[in-house]
């Protein structure tokens, strides 16, 4: 995995960025790091990748990145991102967005593009707060965490963002953590290989946010924080349906890949008839 | 899979080179003629017809058509398609311009071509839908947060609705940022003969594309133009866009104030160096006139209604009627002061292009307003009573 990272450093990251902004602890580079293995297994030309974010610390990403990067404004990397793949179908369409960023101020956008099906690739950094502007409580935080907007505990439901994503109509989803590295390139490029819209959630490690507030810890503790606080979808679907409805942890694993009309496609149908 | 201006596919979808159509028509056919090949778009009272027209003829014209979700995405779309390389517009009224401002910035921060036609109506809030209003003249300005320069026009016509969203297609791509059409639902509902231009009758600008190879191009370093060379996503260029403010490599500045202070003022100067040749008005002058009519758009018809019936009755009067509104033209109205005592100034609102008019004026003259809200036009005779008024 380490040298798999130098080469990947090597070949893709912009030097002139580094060092990176994120916290000691913060998985955000984790997912950098799946993310471009992911196109470098998949052959993919970078020249012909854009790589598009809205607001927050999942969004910085694309300037790490030595290729064409749009970083928008907060929640509507989508929308932006709608426009680059619908202007030219050749370009391949990578989107690193938050909680926050794309369920909060964008979920419009997140639910609009899932009902299109249009061909993208949307990797959902999910730390259960707003990191960026100081640990927020986020559409994500657990019921009772405690945020600095959510100082006597979150009182709301959080929101199931792959869920969300399948009813909306998307065509690949898929939930792993950081610590599932390869199950995590793998749900990336099957998300590439996907001709529609796939939405795949990570969830990842803020200590300096969601883990100071919480007593989670850092580093290798916040790891199997999130390893404890989840389950495998096999072995959730293997419990007795009693014991399923009383499950509190994360579901993970891949939960959609199936195919169906593409909008750009379709799109671009009406263009040349 | 890029699109190709096709001139002769483009009037073969416009049809017949005279037509009598409606303001919200004659802006779709200037955009064709333009070469826009991206719309998005969400529909509202007094725009939709753009949209709807957009969505008939833009796929047989060889571009793209998308109902978005609402007006932020709409100006999100448009905005990566034109990184993508097409020439890029949306239309919309007030509600959906205010929900567009936040995107308006990043495009003028990030140098964005596209344009944006407001047909406005009627507000503050939902208003009037179907009554239109000069109430985005003060929007269109400083609708977004933070120092910036804009290009804003204002047609008084059917045809010139058309002839301005061909300039305004041609001022985005020149000056690489977002260009207002400020229409009104007047304008865009009005009916009137159109004559498609000739090739050769008008010009196409299109962006400037980068002159050296990747190793060497630098994204957002200008030449004396002040306007850097933009590169197409996907061309191998490797650029990245940010609205965060950037060095001229592209890459995030946030705390520096010389980065800061070089980049926007850059942005404001590329725009108000050019004012001289961005500025459009229309010059109407009597020797010896004491007062003048200044207007602009829907309400400069009865103004020039106004200005023949005075001049009938041996009145000497002048008329400015301004094209370009932003940024203002200040000169020419400093040249109207000078020449008269007063000058009158029917707006359909409660006073917005009056401020900056008596502050081009200084003192000169002095500035009169003429306002009129909730809908229906001026009338001529309700111009010349003000002035008899105030006389």
């Amino acid at each position: 995995m380490f040298n798999k990272a130098r080469k990947i450093k090597e070949k893709y990251i912009q030097d002139e960025m580094w060092p990176s902004i994120f916290c000691v602890g913060c998985g955000v580079g984790n997912v950098l790091n799946y993310t471009l293995r992911a196109v470098d297994e998949k052959r993919i030309d970078i020249d012909k990748v854009v790589f598009v974010s809205g607001i927050g610390c999942s969004s910085r990403l694309p300037g790490y990145i030595d290729a064409d990067g749009l970083h928008t404004t907060h929640g509507r990397a989508i929308a932006f991102a709608t426009g680059v793949k619908a202007a030219d179908p050749d370009l391949h369409v990578i989107i690193f967005t938050g909680d926050g960023d794309a369920a909060g101020i964008g979920g419009n956008h997140l639910i609009h593009a899932a009902r299109r099906n249009i061909d993208m690739t949307v990797i959902c950094i999910n730390n259960f707060n707003y990191g960026m502007t100081g640990g927020q409580v986020s559409p994500t935080t657990p019921t009772g965490g405690f945020t600095t907007t959510s100082p006597y505990g979150n009182i709301e439901i959080p929101f199931d963002l792959c869920e969300l994503a399948m009813g909306a109509g998307a065509t690949y989803v898929a939930r792993w953590t950081v610590g599932y590295p390869y199950e995590t390139i793998q749900a990336v490029k099957r998300g590439l290989d996907n001709k529609g819209f796939s939405f795949i959630e990570i969830i990842t490690p803020c200590p300096t946010g969601y883990g100071k507030r919480n007593e989670i810890g850092e580093g290798k503790e916040y790891w199997e924080w999130c390893k404890k606080n989840t389950i495998l979808k096999s072995k959730y679907e293997a419990l007795p349906a009693k014991e399923r409805r009383k499950e509190k942890r994360i579901v993970m694993g891949e939960f959609r890949n199936r195919k169906r009309e593409e909008f750009v496609e379709e799109l671009w149908k009406l263009t040349k008839a | 899979m890029r699109h190709k201006y096709d001139e002769k596919k483009i009037r073969r979808v416009i049809g017949e080179k005279v037509q009598f159509v409606q303001g919200d028509a004659s802006a779709v056919y200037g955009a064709l003629l333009a070469g826009c090949s991206f719309f998005a778009g969400y529909p509202i009272t007094p725009a939709s017809e753009t949209a709807e027209l957009m969505s008939k003829l833009l796929p047989k014209a060889g571009g793209v058509y998308i109902q978005m979700e609402d007006e932020i995405a709409s100006m999100g779309a448009i905005i990566g398609a034109s990184w993508a390389g097409a020439k890029t517009m949306t239309t919309t009224s007030g509600p959906g311009f205010s929900l567009m401002q936040e995107n308006i910035g990043y495009a003028c921060m990030t140098e964005t071509p596209c344009v944006v036609i407001d047909v406005q109506r009627s507000g503050p809030s939902t208003g009037q839908p179907t009554e239109g209003s000069q109430g985005d003249m003060m929007q269109a300005r400083w609708g977004t947060h933070g120092d910036h320069e804009i290009i804003a026009l204002s047609p008084n016509s059917v045809q010139e609705t058309l002839d301005l969203t061909i300039e305004a297609f041609n001022l985005s791509e020149k000056y690489r940022t977002p260009v207002i059409l400020l229409t009104d639902g007047e304008i865009g509902h009005l009916r009137e003969k159109c004559v498609m231009p000739e090739k050769g009758e008008f010009e196409i600008i299109d962006r400037k594309g980068p002159t050296v190879g990747r190793d060497k191009y630098v994204p957002f370093q200008a030449d004396e133009s002040l306007v850097p060379s933009m590169a197409r996503f996907g061309d191998g260029y490797h650029v990245y866009v940010t609205g965060l403010t950037h060095v001229e490599k592209g890459y995030p500045s946030t705390s520096s104030a010389e980065d800061h202070d070089r980049l926007v003022r850059r942005l404001v100067d590329k725009i108000e160096k050019n004012r001289k040749s961005i500025t459009m008005v229309e010059k109407d002058y009597q020797k010896g006139s004491k007062i003048a009519i200044l207007a602009y758009g829907a309400s400069a018809r009865p103004s020039a209604a106004a200005v023949r019936k005075l001049r009938r009755k041996r009145k000497k009067v002048d008329f400015l009627r301004l094209i370009t509104i932003w940024p203002f033209p200040n000169e020419e109205v400093r040249e109207l002061a000078d020449r008269v005592d007063r000058i009158y100034v029917p707006e359909m609102n409660l006073g917005q292009l009056v401020h900056p008019i008596r502050e081009a004026a200084e003192g000169r003259a002095k500035i009169i307003q003429v306002p009129r809200i909730g809908g229906p036009l001026h009338t001529p005779k309700e111009i010349m009573d003000a002035m008899r008024k105030k006389a």
